[in-house]
């Protein structure tokens, strides 16, 4: 069974890395090829020559106008995967096609469809809109991280490691201190926890960038949409200054909407992807700067980290024991909410193989 | 029902949402089905445990009937969008 689940949109890339350059990336197992057309729309197609699987991202192979041309002996492919030409005869074979992914940008995410392509509808990805909203400043970033991928959702749905792993950074002890609400929508995928803190100390990764001296509010919303998409809404108040307004405005408050794309590799690989998008001092490099850089520090934190306990894991035999405690709960229930899709997507599989078959 | 929930407010607004709370000032977590039902446990595994087995006493049960179509796909858009979006509204005015 793929461990993986299938019939799901995955970030695979920023909007930003997709150009008139070819550009690879694995998802869940699949090396997938992106790139624009000269109208520049994303194409997202199989990164393996239909003639000898030669890596159609790899040089010489190149883009001429909206055809990919394999560097090793000359197919050639439409943005529909189709395949157009072949060196030496006219006749191209009624097969060559690369199979395309269903893709879709938005909020500054290619997102790409694994599994059956009739499955793929628009309206089930995960939205993350203040990443290109004007109203928000945004740094962002990827760093490859080599461990399955539950063990970055198991990290990121319990923020009381923050205490541990990140002193210093994010973490003041109050995170690990202060307890957690959780909510859990099953058939959505969903998993939500938050943890609100009235009174305490602001790290300087809050600090340096709001200029708060003293202590805060601090409320961590953390909203987990299985698989791939993980946000964690961040208010950062000092203490004393008024909630947010019935209206849903709050004008006392700094905002931070910290968003991860969770995306498998391999069974053993994960793309990290992280952004760090504010909603004030907008127009300042040096805040900017300052995000990108201490945020890049704290996810190669736990990249370390995780890095290490893949390894450990792996050397286990499965089901070593763990001991679950109250800060877990949100973790339990993306544990649970992965497995079914696991088996979802591995079941719809067999069973469109079987319709194959019976056909 | 959910407004018989502690605070925080209620953040998901599905249909069968499942909520936890840290019960102030003890180590203990008291879980709610979307029914209303509550139950009190020490730890998370035992808490999921009665959870997820007493829906089987009401009929809204969603566990079987769609927890098998995997890719949500019964979803109305709406319920991919952040909770709390939009948040333009909520901006701090830039100082
Ligand atoms: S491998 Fe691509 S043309 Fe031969
Ligand atoms: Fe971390």
């Amino acid at each position: 069974m793929s461990p993986f689940p299938r019939n799901q949109w995955y970030v695979a890339a920023y909007a930003h890395e997709v150009g008139r350059e070819l550009f690879t990336r694995t998802v869940c197992g699949e090396s997938v090829l992106l790139w624009r057309t000269e109208a520049g729309e994303v194409a997202a197609m199989a990164d393996r020559c239909v003639h000898r699987r030669f890596p159609l991202s790899e040089a010489p192979s190149r883009l001429v106008g909206d055809t990919v041309v394999c560097g090793y002996h000359g197919f050639t492919y439409g943005a529909d995967g189709v395949c157009t030409a072949v060196p030496g005869q006219a006749r191209v074979p009624r097969t060559a096609r690369l199979t395309t992914y269903p893709v879709k940008e938005q909020d500054s995410f290619v997102w790409v469809w694994i599994g059956e392509r009739e499955k793929a509808d628009e309206a089930l990805i995960p939205r993350s809109p203040w990443l290109d909203s004007p109203g928000y400043t945004t740094v962002c970033g990827m760093e490859p991280l080599a461990a399955r991928y539950g063990l970055l959702v198991d990290n990121l749905l319990d923020l009381s490691h923050e205490t541990y792993l990140h002193g210093g950074y994010i973490g003041t002890p109050e995170v690990a201190e202060t307890p957690i609400t959780t909510e859990v929508d099953e058939a959505a995928g969903v998993v939500y926890v938050s943890r609100h803190m009235d009174d305490a100390a602001c790290p300087p990764f809050y600090a340096k960038s709001t200029g708060i001296e003293g202590r805060i509010t601090r409320w961590q919303d953390i909203e987990y949409h299985a698989p791939c998409l993980y946000l964690l809404h961040s208010r950062i108040a000092p203490v004393g200054a008024p909630g947010p307004n019935p209206d849903g405005t709050d004008p006392h408050a700094f905002h931070v909407e910290v968003v991860y794309a969770i995306t498998p590799e391999t069974e053993h690989s994960t793309h990290d992807f992280w952004a760090v998008a504010r909603d004030f001092a907008l127009e300042d490099q040096e805040v900017s700067d300052f995000l990108r850089e201490n945020n890049r520090t704290v996810v190669l934190q736990d990249v370390v980290a995780l890095d290490k306990l893949e390894q450990v894991i792996a050397s286990e035999p499965a089901g070593a024991q763990e001991l679950s405690i109250n800060i877990d709960t949100g973790g339990l229930a993306a544990r649970r909410i992965l497995k079914r899709l696991v088996e979802a997507g591995a079941e719809a599989g067999a069973a469109g193989r079987q319709a194959l078959t019976a056909s | 029902m959910n407004t018989s929930h502690p605070a925080p407010t209620a953040m998901l607004t599905g249909a069968t949402v499942h909520r936890v709370v840290w019960v102030p000032g003890t180590d203990r977590l008291r879980g709610w089905c979307w029914c209303g039902t509550s139950h009190e446990t020490e730890g998370p595994v035992e808490l999921w445990e009665w959870l997820l087995a007493h829906p089987d006493t009401h009929p809204d049960t969603h566990a079987d009937s769609s927890a098998g179509t995997g890719s949500g796909a019964h979803l109305s858009p709406a319920d991919r969008s952040p909770t709390s979006a939009p948040r333009s509204a909520r901006r701090r005015s830039e100082s």
